[in-house]
């Protein structure tokens, strides 16, 4: 069937702010299915609150809204756009969720707008847990007993029925938020109790627990017409229990004979095709390991993580394919990019295992929940292709950045047996390696099973790779050794570390093709990973294809995390297509299926490995680049400056001694003192005595943090002497030798620049303002362009020395800069000469194209010849405010109280004409749902007590009546305002908690001196704010900027969206 | 240690891996080396007779990893040359699985190579198609002879080694069928079980007459190895066959066997369609499905005559993938629809078989 004819317009709905359980993923799915459907000549509207990614783009759709993901702004985007369709099945369980409800209230119908790749009632026989039931009952397929419950009275009588352990899953909750596996009655009723909560129609399944159990997933797709085939099958190592984002996926399914992998195959098509699916589908399922008895576990009517990861993994492009089935054409029409003559209606053969590895936000969150269950926790992931399972793990391992490059984690060799016991039963984020330590003291596979419940096929493989890192350790380095060494993954640093001898031999780089099919056919797929010993097909591909350009390679920016996300995927796809265009070939390395950079058509050559500088150097071997990119991956691609530059590996851009100059604490103090640049006060410290002396010495509050850091990680504001014990110790457990910086707080304004340096002139796109004062990240700050209350003069001062900064730091390219402005004075925090998180932002706010200009830039083009002007550009025509997004409900145990080290894992942007305008857009996309009927608990910390009043006070105006602890109490007392005083949880019967549980409260500020620990009342009020679903305030700032906001009254219905697709860059000033 | 053990192409190129299964004999063994993608099945493919006398490369790197599981087997004897893999499994896991892959191919005689860059090879047979291989312990250089001698292999028609010698009767069903056996996978039978059959399987040389004396409602053709063409006895007897116009279907061998009865070719391709992820059109419907493939030759479909059409095309390279007889009650598949190893999707051509079987019943079918 070809294209619907009726189709001219399309809306795509994206997945806004990066969460946990939803993350990149939808970029590269919404990325992809904008490009196919503007191939079939169709007009491509976007919705997308999400500023970091590649989608919301001019280059990737025709008219791009950077708006709130609600129904109001949905219908009036709709009212405006008049679109033909909407595409809901690329935007995750938000876009969703969003067109059933446009869907369900006929207000699709009323706007004649159809729903496509999954109509209304297929979204609710797979996302309404009965409905989903009684359709697999209809065709045969086995569900695990389950109930829908929607009192925890039921749920018991249910658990008691079917017999405890049980699972609660949540209706319609992202990444089975507020679900868990209950053994008891006691258990359950706090799960169920919770999962009521978060479910948006207060419905929660119970369902027999099967953990333990094989846990298989299949990606699926279907046509109009009724076609089916798979994609893909994965398995996960953690057997049912733990959620399959937090499991590690190999991919094929490895343990599966043909007759288990035929029947859960026959099992999902015969699902794909009850639901009507028209697109892809996930189907999750449970194999009980002793018998062919399955249940069906879940399915995802629509494009996931696991589709990405398929994708990626296979090399069928699932979205795009998903995409141009839901306008009408079938799998035989859509033609296969990969072998360019055949049609996408086929099933992918692998000749190489894919594996896929999480990343956790743990070591961020020393204080967070780190067991592993039904409620995934993981930011991000990265996949690793290897021709032998031990191969791809370990270069999972390697590339998801835990500085480990064998399985062997050092601090569990000191564990007794039974603290690794322990360790394994924890089932935390590091089980994985406190199995392997198991097997290296030599418990038997038998034994870990039992523990574990891990297929001992996967656990023999583990014990492989033991039984070779004791043969190196021990047995002469061979070159027999050393070719088994390399096909179970070891790279030669490890293999120098456990020898102590030089490699025996130098095997040259070799890669293999990733083609879908096995080498059955003659692909050109450009995708490749690195298979050592074997024979290598890049480079003789590159020979055949050879187009004479030169060839510069970019280094992507490895898994999301905090502190590090998909902004950077922005700026790397963005360069490299900057590149393109300037007229050189590119390949990209980088280890992360979710994004579009690993795409294998984004560059011109894709290489999925890890970021590791040997990795690299391998690539550089191939390639023979005349230049490398660091700039645009990160802190990922920043760290392999030093070792590529050591091989003689030209770096593009700002150089290794620039990047150096930053980082290095000194020189860094050096250079600004030859500047005249003040920043605040500092010494670095090695052991607790120093860092009490320093403390004294500069005076509390005190900035401490190590000295190489990544988004303010394991960064603190110390007040007392006790705050120093606490974190040096914290530190110098993990890192005994860690550099520690201590720095005198400045309690000011803070600001941002961004700016394009072409070593003699910079542009500066414009400047942003913190709402909140500095001791918060920038990223969990609200950040608002243009800066609201700078002076002519410290505007002058800011751009004068971010360009002597740049020209000083040689920056070719881009540099951001972050300062703080304390009682007039203008103090650099720090300066980093690469991307950005707020490039994606400003860019597409200014029409400055940032990227592209810091590509040319460091190709040697000069800002005066790119028409874009230099110095601070003009103010565009609109505000606009990023506002910093939370996965707080994911991560027990989690102080919610923000601080200098970053805990938010998305943004969102707010545009409009006006700023309190762009700011009220921002809170409603970040989800700030305020009732001003309900009361507002303040509770905070004496150095905030100053200033508290005014703050409440403006909330008491707006209505909300007063409640505060004790001391905060006689504080507004004493202003003259009414408020209730509430006991502290130890205090009274009746305390801040039950106050909380009552539900009489609708907003909270809570801020306290110190943080982090569970135990602390402060923390477990906050804790109880996250559960029950109540906006937690913990900066004064962003206190008042909501009460100012919520006093104008602003309605969601009025908002005027903004199409960012036609906005131009200003004039220059 | 392992011992090296070579696979000498007929191109002259070899690849140095490691033995295991059972040790070739002193001259080596030799045979057509072919490629399978199917990433399960491996169980399946040892024991399909349909690679009798071949050395099979399997393109997926771990093999063995749910060990060895006899009710899986297609047939009870492997009748393969020799097995190449990237890497067997020495520590399988599965319920049902019992011993590991070296074990067993000791136990049957089969040599086995691993250790070498399978997709090295794979990509030498695509590119050149098929080859002859040696499997041998000799290590290079190998004479121009040895490898002229392999250029010259001409397999002799191996349906009479796979056959079975005896009819035997399965199951006690309503509907009678004959599977007529060049090598059956045991899937076939099976299938046909599933489906209220009683089943005799009989002899490739059997005759029309044999078979018409058991009194089938219908004629399964089975798959099996070799040159269709080189079967010419067989072809004359399924000529017959048709002239009886009993309802007859065709699978793999089968399909080429009764296409060549009526009068078409069938040719080699260049290095077959080995696997379980072949997608194939149904003209009739447009349908597409995913089938599992095991074949070298194919029918061509301009020899085709005016009394068959195609219906099954291979949507990778058009190729033809099942034939109907407009002039008789059959039809005819070169692809499995019984599976195993593979996908399932076209399991629904053994009703329509039935239905054409008792469809031919209430028709008052000639033969009887």
């Amino acid at each position: 069937m070809p294209l619907k004819q009726h189709l001219k317009k399309v809306l795509v709905v994206g997945s806004g702010p990066i969460v946990i359980g939803q993350a990149a993923e939808f970029d590269y799915a919404g990325t992809q299915a904008c490009r196919a459907l503007r191939e079939e000549g169709l007009n491509v509207v976007l919705v997308n609150s999400n500023p970091a990614t590649i989608m919301t783009d001019g280059a990737i759709a025709d008219e791009v809204y950077v708006e709130p993901l609600t129904l109001p702004s949905l219908r009036e985007i709709i009212r405006r756009e008049k679109p033909d369709g909407l595409l809901s099945t690329l935007g995750g369980q938000t876009g969703l969720t969003l067109s059933m409800q446009l869907a369900r209230e006929g207000f699709l119908q009323e706007q004649g707008v159809e729903l496509l790749g999954a109509k209304l009632e297929t979204i609710e026989k797979a996302e309404d847990r009965e409905l989903f039931k009684e359709t697999m009952e209809s065709i045969g397929e086995p569900v695990i007993p389950s109930r829908v419950v929607t009192e925890v009275e039921d749920a018991l009588s249910f658990a008691e029925f079917i017999s405890y352990p049980v699972i609660v899953r949540p209706a319609f909750t992202l990444g089975g938020t507020g679900g868990g596996i209950a053994g008891n009655e006691k258990e359950l009723s706090e799960i169920a109790a919770n999962g009521l909560r978060l479910s948006p129609i207060h419905q929660i399944l119970v369902e027999k627990c099967v953990s333990g159990w094989k846990e298989i997933e299949f990606e699926v797709m279907r046509d109009g017409a009724g076609n089916v085939i798979t994609v893909c099958s994965m398995e996960n190592l953690d057997p049912v229990g733990i959620h399959t984002g937090d499991s590690i996926v190999a991919a094929p399914a490895l343990t599966l004979a043909d007759r288990e992998y035929q029947m859960l195959r026959t099992a999902a098509l015969n699902i794909i095709s009850s639901l009507g699916i028209e697109g892809g589908c996930n189907c999750q399922f449970a194999l009980d390991p002793e018998s062919f008895r399955y249940a069906v576990i879940e399915v995802n009517p629509r494009v996931s993580r696991s589709s990405a990861l398929a994708s990626k993994a296979t090399g069928y492009p699932i979205a795009r394919v998903a995409a141009k089935i839901a306008v009408g054409l079938t799998l035989d029409e859509i033609p296969n990019e990969i072998t360019g003559k055949t049609a996408a209606c086929f099933e992918p053969a692998l000749d190489y295992v894919v594996v896929k590895f999480p990343k956790w936000p743990f070591d961020k969150f020393i204080y967070g929940c780190r067991r592993l269950g039904t409620q995934m926790k993981a930011t991000g992931e990265v996949m690793a292709i290897g021709r032998s399972f031990e191969q791809a793990m370990m270069k999972a391992v390697r590339g998801a950045e835990l500085s480990l490059d064998t399985l062997a984690m050092p601090k569990l060799a000191s564990l007794t047996e039974e603290e690794l016991k322990k360790k394994i039963r924890a089932q935390d984020d590091e089980r994985i390696f406190a199995v392997y330590e198991s097997l290296r003291r030599g418990t038997p596979i038998g034994e870990l099973h039992r523990q574990t419940k891990i297929d001992e096929w996967f656990l023999a493989k583990l014990w492989n790779l033991a039984a070779m890192e004791r043969a190196l350790r021990d047995e002469p380095l061979t070159e027999e050794l050393y070719r088994a060494a390399k096909l179970l993954g070891f790279p030669d640093s490890a293999v120098r570390r456990l020898s102590g001898q030089e490699p025996p031999l130098a095997l040259p780089a070799s890669c293999k093709m990733v083609d879908t099919c096995g080498a059955e056919f003659e692909a050109e797929t450009p995708y490749f990973y690195s298979s050592p010993g074997e024979e290598d097909e890049a480079l003789p591909f590159l020979k055949r294809k050879a187009s004479g350009k030169p060839v510069v390679l970019v280094f992507g920016s490895g898994p999301i995390r905090i502190g590090q996300g998909i902004e950077f995927d922005y700026a790397s796809v963005y360069c490299v297509m900057a590149l393109k265009r300037a007229g050189y070939e590119v390949a990209i390395v980088n280890n992360n299926p979710e994004t579009v950079s690993t795409d294998f058509n984004t560059a011109d050559r894709l290489y999925f490995d890890p970021l590791t500088a040997e990795d690299a150097l391998r690539i550089v071997e191939l390639e023979k680049p005349v230049g490398v990119v660091v700039a645009f991956g990160g802190q990922t691609a920043i760290k392999l400056t030093k070792p590529l530059a050591a091989a003689g590996v030209p770096i593009l851009g700002t150089q290794p001694d620039g990047i150096d100059l930053a980082e290095d604490r000194g020189r860094f103090d050096a250079l600004l003192e030859e500047l005249g640049i003040s920043r605040p006060a500092g010494r670095s410290v090695l052991t607790e005595q120093e860092a009490l002396q320093a403390a004294h010495e500069l005076g509390y509050p005190v900035l401490m943090r190590p000295s190489y850091v990544l988004g303010g990680q394991n960064m603190i504001i110390a007040f007392t002497d006790n705050d120093i014990r606490e974190y040096m110790n914290v530190i110098l457990t993990a890192n005994p030798d860690a550099d520690v910086l201590i720095d005198k707080y400045l309690m000011g304004t803070e600001v941002e620049v961004d700016a394009v340096c072409d070593g003699e002139d910079v542009l500066i796109p414009g400047i942003m303002e913190h709402i909140e004062r500095a001791g918060i990240h920038s990223g969990d700050s609200i950040a608002v362009y243009p800066a609201w209350n700078l002076s002519e003069d410290l505007t002058r001062q800011l751009v004068d020395f971010s360009k002597k900064l740049a020209l000083a730091l040689g920056v070719k390219g881009l540099v951001n800069i972050q300062y703080v402005i304390h009682e007039g004075k203008i103090y650099v925090i720090e300066a980093n000469p690469r991307s950005s998180r707020t490039i994606p932002y400003i860019s597409k706010v200014t029409g400055i194209p940032l990227v592209e200009l810091a590509v040319r830039a460091m190709l040697g083009e000069k800002l005066s010849q790119m028409g874009y002007g230099t110095g601070l550009a003009a103010p565009a025509a609109y505000h606009a405010v990023k506002v910093p997004v939370f996965s707080f409900e994911k991560l027990g145990g989690v102080d919610t109280q923000l601080g200098p080290e970053m805990k938010s894992t998305g943004e969102v942007l707010g545009i409009a004409p006006t700023m309190e305008e762009a700011l009220y857009k921002g809170l409603i996309a970040a989800g700030y749902r305020i009732e001003t009927s309900k009361g507002l608990l303040v509770t905070v910390r004496d150095s905030d007590k100053g200033e508290i009043a005014p703050i409440a006070a403006a909330f008491a105006a707006l209505g909300f009546p007063l409640y505060a602890t004790q001391g905060t109490a006689s504080v507004l007392r004493e202003a003259g305002l009414t408020v209730e005083t509430v006991q502290k949880i130890h205090e009274a019967k009746e305390n801040t908690m039950t106050l909380l549980e009552s539900g009489k409260i609708g907003c909270i500020l809570s801020t306290s001196a110190k943080g982090r620990i569970p135990a602390r009342d402060s923390v477990k009020i906050r804790r109880k704010a996250v559960e029950l679903g109540i906006p937690c305030l913990t900066a004064l700032d962003t206190a008042a900027a909501l009460a100012s906001i919520l006093g104008r009254n602003f309605r969601e219905e009025d908002l005027v969206p903004v199409d960012i697709a036609k906005i131009l860059p200003a004039k220059k000033r | 240690m392992e011992q090296p053990i070579y696979l000498l192409l007929e191109n002259g190129e070899w690849f140095e891996g490691k033995s295991f299964g059972a040790q070739p004999a002193n001259s080596g063994i030799s045979g057509e080396v072919v490629f399978t993608t199917a990433m399960t099945g491996y169980l399946e493919t040892l024991t399909d007779p349909s690679y009798c006398g071949q050395i099979v490369v399997q393109t997926f790197p771990l093999i063995g990893n749910y060990g060895i599981i006899p009710e899986d087997f297609e047939s009870r004897h492997p009748r393969l040359a020799a097995y190449v893999v990237k890497e067997w499994c020495r520590v399988p896991s599965n319920f049902r699985g019992k011993g590991d892959l070296d074990a067993f191919l000791k136990e049957k005689g089969i040599p086995g190579l691993y250790g070498i860059d399978t997709r090295a090879l794979t990509r030498r047979l695509r590119d050149h198609g098929s080859m002859n291989g040696l499997l041998t312990l000799t290590p290079p250089p190998y004479s121009e002879e040895i490898i002229q001698s392999l250029r010259d292999i001409r397999q002799e028609s191996p349906v009479p080694l796979v056959t079975r010698r005896e009819p035997e009767r399965f199951g006690e069903g309503k509907t009678h069928i004959v599977l007529w056996d060049f090598g059956a996978k045991q899937n076939l039978i099976r299938e046909l079980l599933r489906r209220s059959c009683r089943v005799t399987a009989v002899p490739s040389f059997y005759t029309v007459e044999q078979i018409l004396a058991l009194h089938p409602q219908g004629v399964l053709l089975s798959n099996g190895p070799g040159d269709p063409a080189a079967n010419t006895a067989i072809i004359q007897e399924t000529a017959n066959l048709f002239e009886a116009k009993i309802p007859m279907m065709g699978v793999c061998l089968g399909h080429q066997l009764m296409a060549l009865a009526r009068g078409a070719q069938t040719e080699k391709l260049p290095f077959g369609h080995r696997g379980a992820n072949q997608p194939v059109k149904d003209k009739e419907t447009g349908r597409v499905s995913i089938t599992s493939q095991n074949h070298g030759y194919t029918v061509r479909p301009d020899s085709l005559p005016d009394c068959a059409s195609l219906r099954f095309l291979n949507c990778n390279d058009g190729t033809c993938e099942g034939i109907v007889y407009r002039d008789a009650p059959a039809f005819s598949v070169q692809f499995h629809p019984e599976a195993c190893a593979g996908p399932h999707d076209t399991a629904y051509l053994f009703d329509d078989f039935l239905k054409l079987v008792h469809h031919s019943e209430s028709e008052g079918s000639p033969c009887r």
